[in-house]
Order: C-alpha cells, then sequence, then structure tokens
C-alpha cells in the first residue's frame, strides 16, 4: 500500500481541426495501441481504466458505456469522470496509492469536430435560473474576467498578445499540433476583438485528439522496461460555480489544486524546483493568470513581457507551454491536461526530439475546464 | 493485501419525489447537509467531495458536476464528479474509499444526485440518447423495452413465471411503507401487478421504478478520525466494479456476469468466501422488479434460476435468513438514477447500527452489500460494509 505511482506509457493521437476519417471509438484504438506499446504491457495486463469525458460533448449519454471494447476494458473495472484528464490521472494515482490496482489506464479524447453548434452546447453549462436566460455567448465570461485581470494586475493586451505568438510559434516544432503558425504579437494585437478586451485569435481554436496514459506502481513499473516518470504530487480544485460569488481576478482553483501538489511533491520555490510548465491557455490571458496562481509572479504585482522562448517575466527563463499549449496544438477539451502532461514525460525521457529542453527532471502540467467553471487540476512530474 | 480501514461515518438523504421543487443543487445541499449534521460535522472537515450524478441529459445542464459543486461541499476544495449511468449510487461510494485509503484525504462528502423531472415530457424519452446512435439508435428503443428483453431472456433460461417476479414488487412497495423518503410505498398483491398496464411485454407497470428527483449523502472518514467522530462506524470492507462490452446485443442476457465479477472483487477484499452465509442483509438494485433476483444472482446469494424460489420462501423477507431491499428499495422508495445506489448504501448504514426504525431487520446484522447496475445493461458495482473494521 501506498506505493509511488509512475507514467509508463503515453500514446497520442496528432491534433487535428476535425477526422472524418475516423470514429472515436478508432481514435481511442489508435492512443490505446500505440500507449500500451510505449509502456511495455498487453491489454489483459491493465486493472483499471478511467475515461474522462462530458456527455454532451460526445453526443452520446451515459458515455462510458462506447469505451472498455476498444481499451481492452471489457469485464474490467471501468468508470468515467466528468473531468479534466488531469484529473483522470488523480484518480488513477488515488486507486494505485490505496493499494488497489497496480496498473491503471486514463483516456480522454476530443471530437468537437461533431458538434454542429458549440456554443449551443457551451450554452447548456451556464446557471439555468440566472445566467441562461440573458442569452449572452459564453465566451463574454472570459472576456470579463480578462478585464478585471488585467485591470487588478497591471498586465496589458500586448502581453496576452505574446502568449498567442509564443505558443503557436512553438506549436511549429510540434508534429502533434493543430494550428503551428509563426505569429508575431502585432499580427494578433490588429485582430479583431470577440469580446473586448478578448480578441478572437487569442482563443485557441478546438481540435480532434485521443491520448491515452498508462499508470503503474511502483512495483509493477519494475516489471516493465519503460522508463518510469515518477508522478511527484496531484492537486485538483473548485471554486464557486456561480458567476455571481467567485474570484475573477485570481485563479483559486489553481491556489488551491497546486498547493495540494506542492505540499505532496515537497516543492517550496515552484519557478526554481521546476524546470518546465505545460498549463492551460485556452484563452491566452489565462496563461498568465495561471501562471500567478501557481505562484510563479508574486500575487500583488504581475507585471513584465513574455519572450518568445517561453521565458517569463521577472524570474528569469521559464519553459511555458514550450509544446504549443492549446493554442499551438489546438483545444482537445478533456484530452488537454493529457496533451500537456504527454509533453512532460517527453521532455523528461529526453523525446521531445526539436522541443527538447536541455534542462528537463521536474514538469508541472495544468489544467482548467473552461467557462463557464472554476475547475481545474496540477500534475508534478519527475524523471526522479 | 490490507488497505488503510475507511469507514462511512454519517449518512442523509432527501425525500425520493416525481417532481421537486428544488433545483438540483438545492437536493445535493440537502443531502450533504442531512449527512453532515448525522455526524455532528462541518463542512471545513471534509477534505474533498465527491458527486456521483448520471447523464446530464436529466437535468438540463452540460457539465453538470461543475454547475453541482457548490451543493455538493465542493467549494474552494478538492471535487470531482464520477459516474457509470445507474451504477453511480455504489460506485461513487468506491470512488470515495480510494479517495481516502490513497491517504490522499482523511475525509470525503460523497454526494449522488437526479433531477429528472426537468426532461419534458417525460425523462424516458432522454434516455434515447444512451443507445449506440448509427446501429440502435434509428429503431427508437427505450428502457422499458431492452429490459423486457432481459427479463423475458431470464425467465425462459429457468422457466421463471411472472407470478414469481411480481412478489418482488410486493415485497418492495410494502418494505417501502416503512421509510421516510419513499415515493412509492403500498400495499399490494401479485394480482395488483398482474393486472397493472403491460408496458414492454413481459414487463408490467407495477415492475417498473419511477423516474424521480432526489439526493443521498455519505460521509466518509479514515479509521481513527472515523472512531473519533462516531462510536459506530460502519466500515468499508470491500469495493468492487466491473463494465463489460457495449455491444449487448452480443451477450446471453439471462445471467450479469459483470455483476458477478465486482461482487467478487469486493467479496475479496472483504476476506468472504461464503457469500450467502456471511452476507446479512443484501441491497441489489431493483429499478425493475426481475432485477432484484437477477441481481441476486449475480451477486452469488442464490443459485442460477433460484432467486425466485428463495424469494416465495420467505428467505429474502426483512425476518427472513437473509433480508433483501429491506429498504423498499427502488421499486419502493424511488428511482432518482445516481441518488438511488446511495440510498440503498444509507440503508445498509442505518441497518447495521440498529437505526432503521420501522425497517430494521432482527437479529444483529453486522455485514452487508450493496449493488447498483447501469449502462446498457453493462455495468456491476458492489460495496460490502460491516461492523468490524478490516485489519491494515
Amino acid at each position: 500500500m501506498n506505493e509511488r505511482a509512475a507514467v509508463i506509457g503515453v500514446g497520442v493521437i496528432a491534433a487535428r481541426p476535425s477526422s472524418e476519417h475516423v470514429s472515436f471509438k478508432e481514435m481511442m484504438f489508435e492512443a490505446a495501441q500505440k500507449a500500451y506499446a510505449d509502456a511495455g504491457v498487453d491489454a489483459p495486463e491493465i486493472e483499471s481504466f478511467v475515461t474522462c469525458a462530458e456527455d454532451l460533448t460526445e453526443g452520446i449519454s451515459i458515455f462510458d458505456e462506447y469505451t472498455p471494447d476498444q481499451l481492452g476494458a471489457v469485464k474490467k473495472p471501468m468508470h468515467t469522470l466528468a473531468q479534466d484528464g488531469l484529473h483522470g490521472i488523480a484518480d488513477a494515482v488515488m486507486q494505485i496509492r490505496s493499494g488497489l490496482f497496480g496498473l491503471v489506464v486514463v483516456e480522454a479524447h476530443s471530437k468537437h469536430s461533431n458538434l454542429e453548434n458549440p456554443n449551443a452546447i457551451l450554452n447548456y453549462a451556464l446557471d439555468p435560473v440566472y445566467n441562461r436566460p440573458l442569452g449572452f455567448n459564453p465566451h463574454v465570461i472570459a472576456g470579463l474576467e480578462m478585464n478585471a485581470f488585467l485591470h487588478e494586475r497591471g498586465i496589458t493586451e500586448a502581453q496576452c498578445a505574446e502568449v498567442v505568438a509564443k505558443n503557436r510559434t512553438h506549436a511549429l516544432k510540434n508534429i502533434a499540433a493543430a494550428y503551428p503558425m509563426n505569429l508575431h504579437p502585432e499580427d494578433v494585437e490588429s485582430s479583431p476583438y470577440l469580446c473586448y478586451p478578448l480578441r478572437e485569435a487569442e482563443i485557441a481554436k478546438s481540435a480532434d485528439g485521443c491520448a491515452v496514459v498508462v499508470l503503474a506502481s511502483e512495483s509493477r513499473a519494475k516489471q516493465t522496461k519503460s522508463r518510469p516518470i515518477w508522478v511527484r504530487g496531484v492537486g485538483f480544485a473548485n471554486d464557486s460555480p456561480t458567476l455571481e460569488s467567485r474570484d475573477w481576478i485570481e485563479a483559486q482553483y489553481i491556489r488551491s489544486a497546486a498547493a495540494m501538489a506542492y505540499r505532496q511533491a515537497g516543492i517550496k520555490d515552484p519557478a526554481d524546483e521546476i524546470d518546465l510548465f505545460e498549463i492551460d491557455d485556452s484563452y491566452a490571458y489565462k496563461e498568465l493568470q495561471h501562471l500567478a496562481a501557481l505562484g510563479i509572479y508574486a500575487p500583488a504585482v504581475v507585471t513584465g513581457s513574455v519572450g518568445a522562448n517561453g521565458e517569463s517575466c521577472g524570474t528569469g527563463k521559464l519553459a511555458v507551454n514550450i509544446s504549443g499549449g492549446s493554442l499551438g496544438i489546438g483545444h482537445t477539451h478533456e484530452a488537454s491536461g493529457l496533451y500537456r502532461l504527454a509533453e512532460i514525460v517527453f521532455q523528461l525521457r529526453g523525446e521531445a526530439g526539436p522541443r527538447q529542453l536541455k534542462k528537463a527532471k521536474v514538469g508541472l502540467a495544468q489544467s482548467w475546464r473552461g467557462v463557464p467553471t472554476t475547475s481545474g487540476a496540477v500534475v508534478i512530474l519527475g524523471s526522479e | 493485501m490490507a488497505y488503510r480501514p475507511v469507514a462511512i461515518v454519517g449518512a442523509g438523504m432527501t425525500k425520493f419525489m416525481r417532481r421537486a421543487l428544488e433545483t438540483p443543487k438545492e437536493l445535493a445541499w440537502l443531502a450533504a447537509k442531512a449527512a453532515l449534521d448525522s455526524a455532528e460535522m462541518k463542512l471545513d472537515q471534509i477534505d474533498g467531495a465527491v458527486l456521483g450524478s448520471a447523464p446530464d441529459a436529466f437535468d438540463g445542464v452540460h457539465q453538470k458536476g461543475e454547475y453541482l459543486a457548490d451543493g455538493c461541499g465542493g467549494w474552494r476544495k478538492p471535487y470531482l464528479r464520477c459516474y457509470v449511468g445507474g451504477g453511480t449510487g455504489v460506485y461513487a461510494i468506491a470512488q470515495g474509499w480510494f479517495h481516502v485509503a490513497s491517504g490522499l484525504f482523511d475525509t470525503a462528502l460523497v454526494v449522488c444526485e437526479e433531477k429528472m423531472s426537468s426532461c419534458r415530457p417525460h425523462p424516458q424519452a432522454a434516455f434515447i440518447s444512451i443507445f449506440d446512435p448509427i446501429t440502435e439508435q434509428p429503431l427508437k428503443p427505450n428502457l422499458l423495452w431492452i429490459f423486457a428483453l432481459e427479463q423475458n431472456r431470464y425467465m425462459h433460461v429457468h422457466g421463471i413465471t411472472i407470478e414469481e417476479i411480481a412478489r418482488v414488487s410486493v415485497k418492495n412497495k410494502r418494505n417501502a411503507l416503512g421509510h421516510p423518503s419513499a415515493q412509492l410505498g403500498a400495499e399490494i398483491t401479485v394480482k395488483d401487478v398482474l393486472d397493472s398496464e403491460v408496458m414492454a411485454w413481459p414487463v408490467h407497470r407495477l415492475m417498473v421504478s419511477p423516474t424521480s428527483d432526489g439526493a443521498a449523502a455519505v460521509v466518509l472518514a479514515a479509521g481513527d478520525v472515523a472512531r473519533r467522530l462516531t462510536s459506530k462506524p460502519i466500515w468499508i470492507q470491500g469495493v468492487g466494479w466491473c463494465l463489460d462490452t457495449a455491444y449487448w446485443t452480443n451477450r446471453d442476457l439471462y445471467y450479469p456476469e459483470y455483476v458477478e465479477k465486482a461482487a467478487w472483487m469486493a467479496y475479496r477484499m472483504a476476506g468472504i468466501r461464503e457469500p450467502r452465509k456471511e452476507i446479512h442483509i443484501a441491497e441489489p438494485y431493483d429499478p425493475f422488479a426481475y432485477k432484484e433476483l437477477h441481481h441476486l444472482e449475480g451477486l452469488q446469494l442464490a443459485p442460477k434460476g433460484q432467486a425466485p424460489k428463495l424469494l416465495a420462501d420467505g428467505v429474502f423477507d426483512r425476518d427472513g435468513d437473509l433480508p433483501v431491499t429491506p429498504s423498499g428499495g427502488l421499486l419502493g422508495v424511488g428511482n432518482p438514477i445516481a441518488a438511488a445506489g446511495t440510498m440503498k448504501i444509507c440503508e445498509l448504514f442505518w441497518q447495521l447500527r440498529g437505526e432503521a426504525g420501522r425497517r430494521q431487520v432482527p437479529g444483529k446484522p453486522e455485514r452487508g452489500v450493496a449493488q447498483a447496475w447501469g449502462d446498457l445493461m453493462q455495468v456491476g458495482t458492489v460495496v460490502v460494509v460491516g461492523t468490524k473494521q478490516p485489519e491494515s
């Protein structure tokens, strides 16, 4: 009991704007095959499975019904988490640390191209009594939050534009990215607003994709040839779901989730002890807001600029969203946390090719579930 | 194998009803508050909250888990939502169990909620979306249809009669008369059941649980914490869950193999070798009358095809050798999809502490099993609870 958990296998499908040639089942099958081969395990050996999905985005109710066959999970323990993939990782880690299972698989995917009217689905996430009747596009929530955050923290629109440029340019080196582009901040700053001060170009476009992750207990990991990447800490938390009573400036859900993960990992100075960060940038300003909540910027004052190589202000060089983030890879919704986790696994193993950082021993993946939620998770991985 | 001991220290639920005036959040809150109050605890003593709730299509809210977070106590706290269709109400307790057993949490609040009445004109219509969009939905199936297929297969393989199945409705609705939260407690006869309208042959109306609104919640705590909170912790001795293939059309529906596998996972953990002897109370999932019998066999509490005979012999009555569904079950108390399974967990909690009032089974039951079922006749979820702390 209470063995630590490791990631021993990862399988991802290249994110693409659409995927007419495959069903979600075929996407899951491909990613699972890759992950199991990477882990050096056969499907029958896997003891438990978690799928992270939301019914309304899948277009199917009780979505886990349609997951066991293509993962090799038939007649095995399997459940749905209506959460991001990183919550799924936390779930798997708890299953392993309880002593119940030694080999657990987490899956998440996006088939967003199937949605005829994604904003209509998002509209259903609004409080049906207080918010939905007002008839506003849910992205407005991000626009309002961005406005409040910029105002309170003294951040500029230019700094947000730099996040877009940085991440989409990083994606040029990522073969799994759907929206690589050699962008300059001026390109973004001259583009139209969707909802002041949020620009259309600052919103990560959806992409289809799938990621499968194999986790093992320490003793089980030793039985494979795979190089284990250790889970040093997991954290997840919610702030208020109600628009009217939440913190609009600080991403409290990440401050709480990070505290939980840092405590487990024994990390006191994240900027110093963590080599790379793959964090949610589904709206460009969120990258800056999430960094602050992770304790990377001082909470009271967030200033400076973000450089093209992921340098961030005041704290020296920091590798943030080297993968390209959701802006560059594409927003894969429930799978977005797993794409970030995959990047960290590749970096820590030295398998990140053209994106490889020189120093990559500890990495942090963070996710947020998008408007109108205040739900997020943090996973810290280490090569030792 | 020794696990960190985890106990249920408090339980609470709302009334189950056809149409609640409360919002989903309020339903969740009422159950969560009742569970906390029963343990004399405050929300800040809860390290993490777990919500179990089945399809978003009923409450009509996308990412329903996020919307329900505050009602479940998931404010500025670790919180997540899990589900496996109808199996959720028992599975969520397993999820809460490994939250605490992992060592990451010392206490957890598990809330299961469903508000089906939001779906108009009738919640049953929303179930169309659980079927395969390409191979099944064009046939316009519904649950009455497919469960009628399963019931018919079960009856055919074992030569079971409709009268034998109707007895389950009679027992459970009568048991529910003693449950303060019950929606459909009633004194009926086998003849009443058979005279009731045929919904989809061989399923009669009085063999079907209602669609309901309601919520139920339990508080879990690690061993030493549990003993400080209550003098009668009810220990989670085993958990199990098992999901079969989506292709239900290719399975022989006469026997729920996935329930058997889930049950043995839980029994093994609990050190149970002879379930029929070592389980004192059973709360199998009874959305339809035949399901109680079907599931009792999957739970190894009756030989295949024999559950109806044991029922007729009175073995499963409240004062029988193995009381089954003393709560009144889904048939009597109601069926808000996820909350129904948790209602069964609450029942075992109260029964094992001698707090079940008019429903109390005689003797001193020490161990019970709750089971739920869901998806496309596909998932079994099982939890064994008892008065004795597991070794650690």
